[in-house]
């Protein structure tokens, strides 16, 4: 698990699927410390520590990918405010492949 | 379309050793080999459906390939566009052996001056007046063709679906539409010769002869004699004008292979026949090449990329079909073997010399 505590705020573990884990180290677990308020916040914090799998979640416009999953707590930022859904101190962002296809 | 399989041969091609899937799972829509650094430099473009395009290298021919870090082609943020498909990988001229292009999708030029480490997208067609009138093909609003003027640095010319032919005289800064003569058969009867939207599907020419062109587009067969200036139908003795793929002849700028297409709204070989056509004219004529090939019950398609030529003496022509079957012909071909039939869908054959031939 890789951990960034170099400054205050917010503490957000973003997990990776497998696909992704060699974007990251080979790590599955990014913890995102700092100023994050909200899901894109930590989607870019995890873009400055590895910015590979920020590529493969976001293009360069900054829209996730179509088949492409994002959950927080549980719940599916599609069906909340997106990537401007809170995300709150201790949070857990899943990244996951989407069901693409019957 | 499930990845890139890597097929090796001796000088004979008679056997093929076939290595793969690389990418496995991700659809391959261009693939490079490269020598002009003394040094074997391999490029596969991969999509994965879920986490998107990805530029990848290898430096030992295709056995392993490099895991990539952040996209390398990337639109600028202000761009308003993001990346959705590599359809082609360039090499530069000989004398620029760390120059690379890609053609992409939504239709964009990418240009590599440090042997594709870091790419730049062309500002002269990203920002062109037309662009906001290109319209996506079938396959998407690709830029899939880059052909280059190999005596003239300043001189290039690019085929986009659907936006036609552009050629720069300038070294890239500016881009002139050169479809004259070039029609769009989905446009109103009175409309169908503008100055672009044209959807052509791929450009060829030969480096010993490069101001003469030769143009398969959705509906039509061309070739031009002034660098694209104008165009006019070669398409005499095909069996349909409709078509994807066009593979120049190595060595004998005269000679061109297609493979024709019923129609757009039936892409299959027409009569049930697979039949690769040659012409050895530079277009006057065409005849059928059949031997080895099926002549009954193959309602087969060749994309764009899928039909490519080997540098030997007595070329080799190559060709792979959307059903999965991949040919090859040793004689230019005079005769076919069916190299593979059960592979994915194929999009891309592309050929190299490793080693020793």
């Amino acid at each position: 698990m890789r951990k960034d505590r170099n400054c205050g705020g917010s503490v957000i573990t973003v997990e990776l699927p497998k696909a992704l884990c060699s974007y990251a180290d080979d790590e599955s677990s990014v913890i995102i410390e700092g100023s994050v308020k909200t899901i894109g916040d930590a989607l870019v914090a995890l873009g400055r520590k590895s910015p590979g799998a920020l590529h493969r979640i976001m293009d360069e416009q900054g829209t996730v990918r179509r088949h492409v999953n994002i959950f927080v707590n549980g719940e599916n930022i599609r069906f909340l405010d997106g990537l401007t859904t809170p995300a709150q101190d201790g949070a857990t962002i899943l990244v996951l492949a989407a069901v693409s296809g019957g | 379309m499930k990845g890139a399989f890597v097929l090796r041969s001796d000088a004979s091609r008679k056997k093929w050793r076939i290595e793969g899937p690389h990418f496995r799972g991700e659809a391959v829509y261009a693939l490079l080999h490269d020598t002009r650094a003394g040094r074997p430099r391999t490029f596969a473009a991969t999509n994965s459906m879920h986490w998107g395009p990805t530029l990848r290298t290898s430096n030992d021919s295709g056995a392993t390939w490099s895991e990539p870090g952040p996209q390398t082609v990337r639109f600028p943020a202000d761009s308003g566009r993001a990346l959705a498909q590599i359809w082609q990988i360039t090499p530069g001229r000989a004398k620029e052996p760390d120059v690379f292009y890609c053609g992409v999708e939504p239709a964009a030029l990418f240009e590599s001056r440090d042997g594709g480490v870091s790419w730049e997208p062309n500002k002269g067609l990203l920002n062109h007046e037309h662009q906001p009138k290109w319209q996506p093909g079938g396959g998407g609003l690709c830029l899939h063709t880059v052909v280059l003027d190999p005596d003239n640095p300043r001189r290039m010319l690019v085929a986009m679906s659907t936006g036609g032919v552009y050629r720069s005289d300038d070294g890239g800064k500016s881009w002139g539409a050169r479809n004259v003569g070039v029609r769009a058969q989905f446009l109103p009867e009175e409309h169908r010769y503008p100055e672009f939207g044209q959807c052509v599907h791929k450009v060829v020419h030969h480096p010993s002869r490069p101001g003469r062109l030769f143009l398969q587009n959705h509906w039509g067969l061309y070739r031009s004699d002034d660098w694209g200036d104008s165009w006019k139908d070669i398409a005499s003795g095909v069996p349909s004008d409709f078509g994807f793929a066009m593979q120049m002849h190595p060595h004998d700028p005269d000679t061109v292979y297609i493979v024709p297409i019923e129609a757009d709204t039936f892409r299959a070989t027409p009569e049930a026949k697979l039949r690769v056509y040659r012409t050895r004219n530079a277009g006057a004529s065409w005849e059928p090449l059949t031997k080895g090939l099926p002549q009954k019950g193959a309602y087969e398609n060749v994309l764009r990329d899928a039909l490519t030529a080997d540098s030997f003496d007595l070329a080799g022509i190559y060709f792979g079909t959307r059903s999965g079957k991949l040919y090859g012909s040793r004689d230019e071909g005079a005769t076919w073997t069916e190299i593979a039939d059960a592979l994915p869908p194929i999009v891309c054959v592309k050929t190299g010399t490793a080693g020793a031939a």
